[in-house]
């Protein structure tokens, strides 16, 4: 799984059936350094996570385990909403808007 | 599957059912030291399987074979595992 920030919304009309009525979120996953992250992830949530929110996102079978059926065109989802993480480097924390961290 | 350090652990109330009882485990994967200027690969959100904590080196499969040890079957939200805790190794200098 990755672990990343909600970035934006996407939207499709035409599209496969099996992704009727699924929402698609774009997620920018952390990276370890202070580079740019990776490439943007679209990912289907049924989590109804909101922009800003630390998700994570799991592929594959995970991924369509949590889409309710495996017989989904479709390898990235939603299944967590981070509430906070702690770092070897000290403390617990919740991510703030633009990824800073926030003590709890 | 890779071999990396854990330098965190992540709390989610809010999520699949099926993730319920998994400690969620950061984990930073291994680099060759050499490589000068690759870009930094994304941290990976595992599954614990084998009691790991922060500061561990550990060794992380994806897909089925990290459902494999979790042994909870292949209908859970979960698709990277911590499967083994690292003792030594030998090879390239990693980090």
């Amino acid at each position: 799984m990755l672990m990343g920030r909600v970035v934006g919304n996407v939207w499709a009309t035409r599209k496969a059936e099996s992704l009727i009525g699924m929402r698609m979120l774009l997620v920018r996953p952390f990276t370890t350094g202070k580079e740019e992250a990776q490439d943007i992830i679209v990912a289907g949530d049924p989590l109804g996570a909101g922009m800003g929110e630390t998700v994570l996102v799991a592929f594959g079978r995970a991924a369509r385990t949590v889409l309710g059926s495996q017989d989904v065109g479709w390898q990235a989802a939603v299944v967590a909403i981070v509430d906070s993480i702690s770092l070897a480097d000290g403390g617990t924390f919740e991510l703030g808007e633009h990824g800073e961290r926030i003590p709890t | 599957m890779f071999t990396g350090k854990v330098i965190g652990e992540v709390w989610a109330t809010r999520r699949h059912a099926t993730l319920e009882g998994f400690k969620l485990l950061l984990v930073e994967p291994f680099e060759v030291a050499t490589r000068v200027g690759g870009r930094k690969q994304g941290l990976v959100v595992a599954a614990d399987s084998v009691d790991a904590g922060v500061g561990d080196e550990v060794i992380v499969a994806y897909g089925r074979a990290g459902r494999t040890a979790l042994g909870q079957g292949h209908d859970i939200a979960v698709e990277a595992a911590v499967v083994a805790v690292v003792d030594s190794r030998t090879g390239p200098e990693l980090g």
